[in-house]
């Protein structure tokens, strides 16, 4: 029966443990086979771990078979995005700068999903340092859509919602600094959540705008999200910015009843810029959360004008200092015959990082410089602190806020990539909410008429994670149709 | 014309916590290279820094010493430039809002106190060490001393003249000491100063264009720099010249400052707040907590040794000048001694041995306690001062008791009358010149009647009863 085994959630799989039906080594083979035999066309993973994950498999067997299972992961397969530090494999971000480098240590995210037992099989590919939104700018390999292979998977992490997606393992972790978990899930249909910032470590995520980084998870449902969440979340003495907020059990949000939740409806995310169809979804999904005995508001969120200009500001702007240290004097690559110290920096940097990554160190660099500072990074701090106010203000009316993940499904590999602007407007919906620090989530809502999905983005207060699980679940349960299989299959 | 000097110093001193400022790396100066790292202080991918509360509390206590306000709200930024020995090519800092802010010293200088204003005292890491090796094309990079935390502390441009740098940096680095923040090795550079130096017309209030001497390896080093920049600068002016605002060297060797870096090609550090540390909140408990946790700073007891022990104002300062003299003085007042004898063994016979020896205290072997036993034997009357100053020696250089050392050398003292009585009476006998000179009138000669009878006891006659003893004799010539 290993045949199909991998379509299977975390909670079936765990089910299907328990009760002997099937074992950790049948997922994790069925896993690699399915990876095998996709995987080529996919280009999810840029590193598979076979071996490890074969005997990390047959340890689980043996924690089932005496009945005391290390986790509630495990022997669920997992795979992790390349911009997560693994002692096991290499951690390169994509990036030729970090070509061959292996981390000392395991991020503790990392750690955690292993002490629950669950199983990595392999790293994922992303855009370069989770720097774009179709995992275009990646420096290994072009990630496709498993719903259309001419199409991207969305990004940064485009590699972890093709992956889950495609049935290539239960679970995946990615990255979300502006959108790059939402957007992925929404494009690849699955569910991927950006929880609060300092819900979740940050230790081991190679940083790329350490402000609004978050980790979070893709899986196949709502169930699987609050299981992953039970284990990743909670403080970390690692994580100066880590909160040391209680953990709860996410699962018991598990209940499909929304009728005691206000839903609002930004009026500002429902213009234009958004095409029929996605609307269409959207207005479906809503009516939804409506006939389950939701109250449907409209809210308003005056400064969704600026975000994608502050985004783009702040996030340059940390960027410039945090990609620093790649410099070819410690690790990763050293441009050869370099003349001077100067001259290495210039070199390795210029040859080690792809076009978009120096596009984003050059702009964040500016808006740091002496003398255009206050004109940029500090108004854009400023215009922040009104985009959060927005959210806190709409919070007070609602519960949850519910809007398209993204303005179009997925589009085709390199109708893009030409125009950067056009390609950061695919973060419009996502972006805010990076900059408020609130938790986002994608749920699919259907697919289109070219049969690609469409995502759901419901927002919540900040450690409102329970709520959001609580909107998906029902929304899940609800909805009256499941995405079925991709065309991969 | 006539010109004034304006000086601003800034200090930077690596705090003695026992881990490094973002991660748990020891802070150790002696091991081996590049064993004291860490992921995090090499600035490996992914890795987060999380800063070290006992920093906080030593800059806090820091602070307060120098009378600043404490910033209730204040935050780290990251301070960016590309250097090898920068892990993550940015350094964090403080920028805008320093822990500490709005302080003053009180320096003293022939007889007048003058306050020197504090601008600010803030947290930052300390940077590796690169390694340069003659004939060797690379070079190396020590990451040991990556993220060892730093506190750097800005003057007011208060001071005007090269004693007053001098004074000022004495008196700072005795109240780190005190606070036992810092060991404030200059050479081994947990202490560095730099000196902003400009000149201005006597009179005047608009500074002049300040230079920037850094990498001075000891305060009087600093002192010369800042004489010799006056000089400079005043022949530039004079010579229709501008002065050119710059970072200048320190040649110790030459006794001259040197161009090494113009503002034209300064930094633009572009600091901004460091997003992956929280802001540092000190409350008033917290605040309080440091404050009442305090040792006694050099000024509170420098009163209390003139106070407790009766001591000059001026002994109670030299004692209190550093700490361990200090702890050292009250330990052998402790271990039985008077604090009067004490005070000046101290100051005078062993700091002259220390100072002859080029040693520190910490390492004398003359322990607290020997010295109040040696002090013991001379007001018990078992050697002399004289003698004592020989057995001082003797415990200098070997750490031995001062009562062996006496028995063992035959040092102990003459005060037996009647041996005493019969080598006067030979001594007036073997030299009756002197006896007919004393008797009329010339006192010089008794002088030299003491000379011979300590010459017939070896030093060891009691001076004050061979005095008696001889008196007594002559009379009955």
């Amino acid at each position: 029966m290993t045949g199909t085994l991998y379509r299977l959630t975390a909670h079936e799989l765990c089910d299907a443990y328990k009760s002997g039906k099937t074992t950790p080594s049948q997922a994790v083979s069925s896993c690699l086979d399915r990876i095998n035999a996709v995987d080529s066309k996919l280009k999810a993973f840029v590193d598979v771990w076979k071996d490890y994950a074969v005997d990390q498999a047959q340890a689980s067997d043996d924690r089932w078979a005496k009945g005391a299972p290390k986790g509630p992961l495990d022997g669920v397969p997992i795979g992790l995005k390349d911009v997560l530090c693994t002692k096991q494999g290499f951690t390169t971000c994509c990036s030729k700068i970090l070509r061959g480098y292996r981390s000392p240590f395991d991020a503790t995210v990392v750690e955690r999903l292993l002490n629950a037992g669950a199983i990595p099989v392999g790293k994922l590919n992303m855009d370069e340092f989770a720097m774009g939104s179709s995992t275009e700018n990646s420096s290994v390999q072009v990630t496709r859509n498993p719903w259309n292979l001419r199409c991207v998977p969305g990004g940064s992490s485009g590699g972890s919602a093709a992956a889950v997606a495609a049935d290539e393992c239960a679970i995946t972790l990615g990255s979300d600094t502006g959108g790059s978990i939402r957007q992925p899930a929404a494009c690849c249909g699955c569910v991927g959540l950006k929880p609060t910032y300092g819900r979740v470590s940050r230790y081991g995520l190679v940083a790329f705008a350490s402000s609004l980084d978050q980790i979070g998870p893709f899986t196949k449902d709502a169930h699987d999200m609050a299981l992953v969440m039970n284990v990743i979340s909670g403080r970390d003495p690692h994580d100066a910015t880590s909160a040391d907020v209680p953990v709860p059990d996410y699962t018991k949000a598990l209940r499909a009843d929304v009728s005691d939740l206000t839903v609002g409806l930004p009026k500002e995310y429902f213009t234009d810029a958004l095409g029929q169809e996605m609307r269409e979804k959207i207005e479906a999904a809503v009516k939804v959360f409506e006939k389950s005995g939701a109250k449907v508001i409209e809210v308003s969120l005056p400064h969704t004008d600026y975000a994608v200009a502050v985004y783009y500001i702040v996030c340059t702007a940390e960027a410039s200092a945090n990609l620093a240290r790649f410099d070819g004097v410690r690790y990763g690559y050293r441009a050869p015959n370099a003349v001077s110290v100067e001259d290495m920096y210039h070199r390795s940097k210029s040859e080690g990082y792809g076009p978009e990554v120096q596009r984003r160190i050059m702009l964040g660099t500016y808006v740091l410089s002496s003398g255009y500072y206050d004109a940029y990074y500090l108004k854009a701090q400023k215009a922040r602190a009104l985009i959060r106010r927005d959210f806190t203000n709409a919070f007070q009316k609602c519960d949850v806020i519910l809007t398209p993940t993204a303005p179009t499904p997925a589009f085709e590999i390199g109708a893009k990539t030409a125009d950067p602007l056009e390609m950061y407007l695919s973060d419009i919906y996502t972006i805010s909410v990076n900059l408020a620090g609130i938790p986002g989530l994608s749920i699919p809502c259907g697919l289109t008429a070219s049969k690609l999905p469409a995502g759901l983005q419901i927002l919540g207060k900040p450690f409102g994670e329970e709520t959001l699980l609580r909107a998906a679940y029902t929304y899940e349960q609800k909805r009256g149709f499941t995405l079925g299989q991709p065309p991969i299959s | 014309m006539e010109y004034e000097v304006v000086v601003g110093m800034e200090v930077h001193v690596e705090i003695d916590t026992k881990s490094k400022v973002f991660c748990a790396c020891s802070t150790n100066f002696h091991a081996p290279p590049n064993t004291n790292v860490c992921p995090i202080c090499l600035g490996m991918p992914g890795v987060l820094p999380v800063l070290n509360r006992g920093m906080v509390e030593a800059t806090v206590a820091v602070g307060l010493a120098l009378n600043c306000t404490i910033s209730r709200w204040s935050k780290m930024d990251r301070k960016n430039y590309f250097y090898p020995d920068l892990a993550k090519n940015y350094q964090i800092s403080q920028y805008d809002l320093p822990l500490c802010h709005d302080g003053w010293m009180e320096i003293n200088l022939d007889g007048t106190t003058k306050r020197i204003g504090i601008t600010r005292a803030h947290m930052e890491e300390d940077t590796a060490r690169n390694v340069h090796t003659i004939g060797v094309a690379e070079s190396g990079v020590d990451f040991n001393r990556c993220g060892v935390p730093l506190l750097e502390i800005v003057t007011e441009p208060d001071i005007r003249s090269a004693q007053e740098a001098f004074e000022y940096l004495t008196r700072l680095k005795q109240l780190l000491q005190y606070l036992n923040v810092s060991d404030c090795n200059m050479e081994e550079g947990s202490l560095r100063a730099e000196a902003n130096i400009s000149i201005r017309p006597v009179g005047t209030e608009k500074f002049g264009v300040k230079t920037e001497v850094k990498n001075v390896a000891s305060f009087s080093g600093v002192q010369k720099a800042i004489d010799y920049e006056i000089v400079r600068q005043r022949q530039v002016l004079e010579e229709g010249g501008t002065v050119v605002q710059e970072t200048r060297g320190w040649d110790a060797a030459k006794g001259v400052t040197f161009s090494q870096r113009s503002k034209e090609s300064a930094h633009d550090y572009r600091y901004f707040p460091e997003p992956d540390l929280v802001p540092v909140i000190v409350d008033e408990a917290w605040e309080k907590r440091i404050r009442e946790s305090l040792p006694e700073l050099p000024r509170a007891r420098k009163q209390r040794f003139q106070d407790s022990y009766s001591l000059k104002p001026y002994d109670a300062g030299v004692l209190t000048a550093s700490k361990a003299m200090a702890d050292y003085f009250e330990a052998v007042v402790t271990a039985g001694a008077q604090p009067k004898p004490a005070a000046n063994w101290i100051m005078v016979e062993l700091q002259a041995l220390l100072t002859e020896h080029k040693q520190e205290l910490e390492d004398c072997k003359v322990t607290s306690a020997s010295l109040a036993a040696m002090i013991g034997l001379i007001d018990d009357g078992t050697i002399s001062g004289k003698i004592a100053k020989d057995v001082l020696i003797e415990m200098f250089d070997s750490g031995r008791d001062p009562k062996a050392i006496v028995t063992e050398k035959g040092l102990v003292q003459i005060s037996d009358t009647a041996e005493l009585e019969q080598i006067a009476r030979d001594v007036l006998a073997a030299n009756a010149g002197p006896v007919a000179d004393f008797k009329a009138g010339k006192e010089k000669a008794f002088g030299f009647l003491v000379g011979q009878m300590m010459k017939a006891t070896k030093g060891k006659g009691n001076p004050k009863i061979v005095n008696d003893i001889l008196r007594n004799a002559l009379s009955r010539v």
